[in-house]
C-alpha cells in the first residue's frame, strides 16, 4: 500500500489543483466549475447585451443609436463563437462536445444549448445579412467592374459574391423589404437573446443541490446583468474604435481616410458623444434593474433564514465579503453608477465607468459560480479557489488565467477579421433611409 | 345560427377535441411490463455497527480501479465527534481509505485538532456512498443521457458517452460523483453492478467485518434487508431534495448531511 | 426514468471482471479452507473470525490461477484500522481493544508479536 502511494504520489484529480479545502468537506467535493464557467455566462451575457443594444435601434427605432447599433450587431456576431469556447475548454472530453447537439437529453437544461445557441446565431447572421446586403452587392459589383484586379481583390470579389447569396436586386423596393425583414428578425431576436442568457441563468438556478444557486430569480438576474455588461462593452469598444478612427482620419493612414468624403475627426467626435450619452442612459436603466434583483435575492435569503443561511452568511458576509461587497457592489456597481448620474457626464467619465461595470459584472459571475462552490454540501466546510496562473499542464492552462485571457481576446481578433468584410462603420449607409 | 344548433356544434367541438387527447396517451410497453420488476436494489447502513475501519473503502477502490492515491472515492466513511461543551467535529481523512488511525480530527489545510478524551461526548462513524435515488437529480441533468438508472435501480455512467461537463456532479446533493483521475469521465458507485449480476455481494458489503453495510432487493418482501427497512426505523439522507434515496440508514443523527 | 441512454452500456458494466471472490465470510472461510485448511486453521469463531479473509490477504477471485500467490497486507496500518485507541464510548469501536500507535512498539509490525489468526493475548508468539 505504501509503495503504491509512493509510485503515483503525483496523481491529482480534476479540481484538486485549484481547490483548498477547509474543515469538513465531502471527499469528492472540489471546485469542479472553475474560471471557464465564470467566463461562459460572462461571454454569453456580452453577446445577448450587445444584441439588445443593437435592437433598440432596429426595433424601437431609437434613431440616435444608429451607428452604435450597427457596430454592436457586428460585434455580437464576433462574440457568438466565443460564448461556446469556455464550455469546450472546460469539458473533460472536449471531442465529445458535439454529443450535446447530436443526442440532446431533453430533461437536462444544458441539452437545449445547441438549439438555443444555433437559433440565436442564425438570427444574428440573418439580420447582419439583411443590413449589409446592399453593401455586399455594391462592393461585389464595384470589384467586378474593376480592371486588372489584384489577387487580393479577386479573392474579395469572390467572398462578396458569395455573401450576396445570389440576391443582387438592390432596387428601392427590395432594400425597403430588407429593412422590414430586418426589423422582424430583430424583434424575434430580443426574446431569443434573453432566452439564450436567461437559460444560462436557469442552468445554475435549477441546481437544487446548491444552496446559493437555487433561486428562480437567477435567470432574470442573469438577463439584466447580461444587458448591462453587453451595453457597457459595446460603449467601451465603440469609444476605442472611434478613437482609432479619429487617429486614422487625422493621420490619413487608412484607405477610407484618404478618400474625398471621408469623415473628419471632429465629426467622428460629435457622433461618438451623442451615441455614448444615449447608450449610457440605457446602461443606467438596466443597472438599476440588475442591482435591485441581486439585492432582493440577498435580502430574501437573509430574511427567510432557511437551513442553508448559516453557511451562506459566513460565505457572503465573511469569507467572500471583499469580492462581493467591495469589488462587485462598490467598485463594479455603485462607483460607476454615481459616475454616470453625476451632472456634467463626459465621454471619458462614461468610458471609465463602463470598464468598472464590466469588472463588476465579471465579479458577479465569479461570485455566483465560484461562491456557489465555496462551501461544502455538508454545510460544515469550505473550499477556496486559487486561480492557476502559471500553467504547468494542459488542465491548468485551460482552466487558468491564460485560458480565460484567450477567451477574452478571441472576440476582438474575430471582430478584426469580420470587420474586413462586414464593416461596422459604413459611410454609404448614412445616405440610406435606414 | 340557431341557439340549439350553436350548442350542438359546441358539444361536437368539445367531444371532438377531447378524443384525440385521450388517444394520444399511448401505452408504453416498458412501463406495463416493468411496473413491478423483480429486482430493485437498496442499501442498508447500520451506523451503530460501523467502527470506521475503512476496509470498505479499500475494497471498493481495489475492486473498481480507483487509484488509492487519488483523493476521490466512490464510498467513504465520516467520523462525527461531539464534545461535551457542544462542539461538533467531522472528518474523513482520505475518504477513510486507511481507516481512522489518528485520534486527531482532520481540519483541512494540514491542521489537526486533538480532542481531550474526557471531553468527548458522543462519537460515531457514518459510511456513505451513492444513494441510487429513485428520482436522481444527476440523471435528469445529464445533457447527453450518459448517466441513467437501470431497471433494477442502479445509477450508472456510460464512460464512452460522458462529455465531462460536471453538471451531474453539481446536481448530486450527496457528493457521490467525481471525475475519474485516469478515465477523465464522471465516476460513481455502481453498487458493484458487475458483482451483483454475478450473484456476488458488492465489494464494500463483502469487506465489512461488522455487517454495517448490507444490500438487498426491496421488491422481495422476504429479503432480510427489506424486512429491516419495512419493520425498523430507518432514515435517508437529505430527503428535502425529493430525490428519494435508496440507501437507508439505521441510527442517523440530524447533523449527518 | 428521464429518457434514453445507450442500452448496451448496461451489459458493459455487467461484464466488468470481479476481483474479490466468494461473498459472505462463512462461505469465504469454507472456500479458503478447502485448500488451506490443512496448513492454517482458518478461524471461524468470534474475534478475527468475523473478518473476511480477503480484507488482509487481498482479492482472490481467480486465485490460484491469477494471481498465483496473494499479496498479504501485513502492515501495521492494517491492524491500526481497528486497533487505534479512540476514546469514543458511544461507538462500537469502544469494544475493540486499542493501542496508542505513537507509543505502542512504534515502527514494529504487529504480526511480529500478535497472531492475526488467533489474536487473544494468550496466543502471542
Amino acid at each position: 500500500m505504501v509503495e503504491q502511494v509512493a509510485q503515483h504520489a503525483a496523481m491529482v484529480v480534476h479540481g484538486e489543483a485549484w481547490t483548498i479545502k477547509e474543515l469538513f468537506t465531502l471527499p469528492n467535493e472540489y471546485i469542479y466549475w472553475s474560471i471557464q464557467i465564470v467566463m461562459y455566462p460572462f461571454m454569453t451575457g456580452l453577446v445577448a447585451g450587445a444584441f439588445v443594444l443593437s435592437s433598440l435601434y432596429h426595433v424601437f427605432g431609437v434613431e440616435k443609436l444608429k451607428e452604435i447599433a450597427r457596430f454592436s450587431l457586428v460585434f455580437s456576431f464576433a462574440l457568438l463563437p466565443v460564448a461556446m469556447m469556455p464550455l469546450m475548454l472546460h469539458l473533460q472530453q472536449p471531442f465529445r462536445g458535439i454529443h450535446v447537439l447530436m443526442t440532446p437529453h431533453f430533461t437536462s437544461a444544458i441539452s437545449a444549448f445547441g438549439i438555443v445557441f444555433l437559433t440565436y446565431a442564425s438570427i444574428v447572421a440573418t439580420e447582419i445579412w439583411l443590413v449589409y446586403r446592399k453593401y455586399f452587392v455594391e462592393t461585389a459589383q464595384g470589384l467586378m467592374a474593376m480592371q486588372n484586379r489584384s489577387n487580393i481583390d479577386s479573392f474579395r470579389m469572390m467572398v462578396f459574391q458569395a455573401l450576396t447569396l445570389g440576391a443582387w436586386d438592390i432596387s428601392e423596393e427590395a432594400v425597403e423589404k430588407d429593412h422590414k425583414a430586418c426589423k422582424i428578425m430583430a424583434g424575434i431576436g430580443i426574446p431569443v437573446a434573453c432566452f439564450l442568457h436567461g437559460y444560462a441563468g436557469f442552468i445554475f438556478g435549477s441546481v437544487k443541490a446548491n444552496a446559493l444557486w437555487m433561486t428562480p430569480l437567477m435567470p432574470v438576474i442573469f438577463i439584466c446583468s447580461a444587458v448591462v455588461s453587453g451595453v457597457a462593452l459595446c460603449i467601451l469598444t465603440y469609444v476605442i474604435v472611434q478613437e482609432i478612427r479619429k487617429y486614422l482620419a487625422r493621420s490619413k493612414m487608412a484607405r477610407w481616410a484618404r478618400e474625398a468624403d471621408a469623415p473628419k475627426a471632429e465629426e467622428l467626435e460629435a457622433v461618438k458623444h451623442t451615441e455614448v450619452m444615449i447608450s449610457s442612459n440605457y446602461l443606467l436603466y438596466f443597472m438599476i434593474a440588475a442591482m435591485t434583483l441581486e439585492i432582493l435575492d440577498l435580502i430574501f435569503r437573509g430574511y427567510t433564514q432557511v437551513k442553508s443561511w448559516d453557511i451562506l452568511r459566513e460565505v457572503i458576509m465573511e469569507r467572500d465579503f471583499t469580492k462581493i461587497f467591495i469589488l462587485q457592489y462598490t467598485i463594479g456597481n455603485l462607483v460607476p453608477f454615481i459616475m454616470m448620474i453625476l451632472p456634467g457626464r463626459t465621454v471619458r467619465r462614461t468610458t471609465i465607468a463602463t470598464v468598472l461595470v464590466l469588472f463588476g459584472v465579471f465579479m458577479m459571475r465569479y461570485n455566483v459560480v465560484i461562491g456557489g462552490q465555496a462551501f461544502s454540501l455538508s454545510f460544515s466546510g469550505f473550499m477556496d479557489y486559487h486561480l492557476p496562473i502559471i500553467p504547468h499542464d494542459l488542465e491548468t492552462f485551460k482552466e487558468g488565467l491564460f485560458g480565460a485571457l484567450t477567451v477574452i481576446a478571441t472576440p476582438f481578433i474575430l471582430f478584426y477579421f469580420i470587420n474586413m468584410f462586414i464593416p461596422a462603420f459604413l459611410k454609404e449607409e448614412e445616405k440610406a433611409p435606414h | 345560427m340557431e341557439r340549439r344548433e350553436f350548442l350542438q356544434k359546441c358539444i361536437m367541438v368539445v367531444v371532438g377535441a377531447s378524443v384525440p387527447v385521450s388517444a394520444l396517451t399511448f401505452i408504453d410497453p416498458k412501463k406495463v411490463f416493468a411496473a413491478n420488476p423483480d429486482i430493485q436494489w437498496a442499501f442498508l447502513v447500520d451506523t451503530n455497527k460501523c467502527v470506521g475501519c475503512g476496509f470498505c473503502v479499500k475494497a471498493c477502490k481495489t475492486e473498481n480501479d480507483i487509484p488509492f492515491e487519488a483523493h476521490v472515492s466512490r464510498t467513504w466513511v465520516e467520523r462525527y465527534v461531539y464534545t461535551k461543551d457542544d462542539k461538533r467535529y467531522v472528518d474523513s481523512p482520505q475518504a477513510a481509505l486507511h481507516g481512522f488511525i489518528d485520534s486527531r480530527i482532520d481540519l483541512g489545510r494540514g491542521e489537526f485538532k486533538e480532542i481531550d478524551p474526557k471531553n468527548v461526548g458522543k462519537a460515531f462513524f457514518v459510511p456513505k456512498l451513492c444513494n441510487h435515488c429513485s428520482s436522481p437529480a444527476c440523471t435528469q441533468v445529464c445533457p447527453v443521457g450518459a448517466t441513467y438508472k437501470t431497471d433494477d435501480g442502479v445509477v450508472l455512467v456510460d464512460r464512452s458517452w460522458c462529455i465531462g461537463c460536471g453538471y451531474c456532479i453539481m446536481a448530486c446533493p450527496y457528493g457521490a460523483r467525481f471525475f475519474h483521475p485516469v478515465k477523465h469521465v464522471v465516476d460513481k458507485c455502481t453498487f458493484c453492478y458487475h458483482r451483483l449480476s454475478k450473484g456476488l455481494d458488492s465489494a464494500c458489503v463483502n469487506a465489512c467485518p461488522f455487517k454495517a453495510r448490507r444490500m438487498g432487493n426491496i421488491h422481495d418482501p422476504n429479503d432480510p434487508i427489506t424486512q429491516i427497512i419495512m419493520n425498523e426505523r430507518v432514515g435517508v439522507l437529505k430527503d428535502e431534495f425529493g430525490t428519494k434515496p435508496q440507501a437507508f440508514y439505521i441510527g442517523l443523527a440530524q447533523e449527518v448531511r | 426514468m428521464y429518457s434514453y441512454h445507450r442500452k448496451s452500456n448496461v451489459m458493459e458494466w455487467k461484464n466488468q471482471p470481479a476481483k474479490y471472490g466468494v461473498s459472505g465470510r462463512e462461505r469465504m472461510h469454507e472456500y479458503c479452507s478447502a485448500c488451506h485448511g490443512a496448513v492454517v486453521k482458518v478461524r471461524t469463531e468470534k474475534l478475527h473470525g468475523i473478518i473476511p479473509c480477503e480484507d488482509c490477504h487481498g482479492p482472490a477471485m481467480n486465485h490460484p490461477e491469477n494471481p498465483e500467490k496473494l499479496t498479504i497486507d501485513r502492515s501495521r496500518e492494517l491492524c491500526l484500522r481497528c486497533h487505534t485507541n479512540l476514546p469514543y464510548t458511544t461507538s462500537e469501536r469502544h469494544r475493540i481493544p486499542g493501542i496508542n500507535p505513537k507509543t505502542h512498539n512504534t515502527g514494529a509490525e504487529c504480526v511480529k508479536c500478535h497472531n492475526p489468526h488467533n489474536p487473544s493475548l494468550e496466543g502471542m508468539k
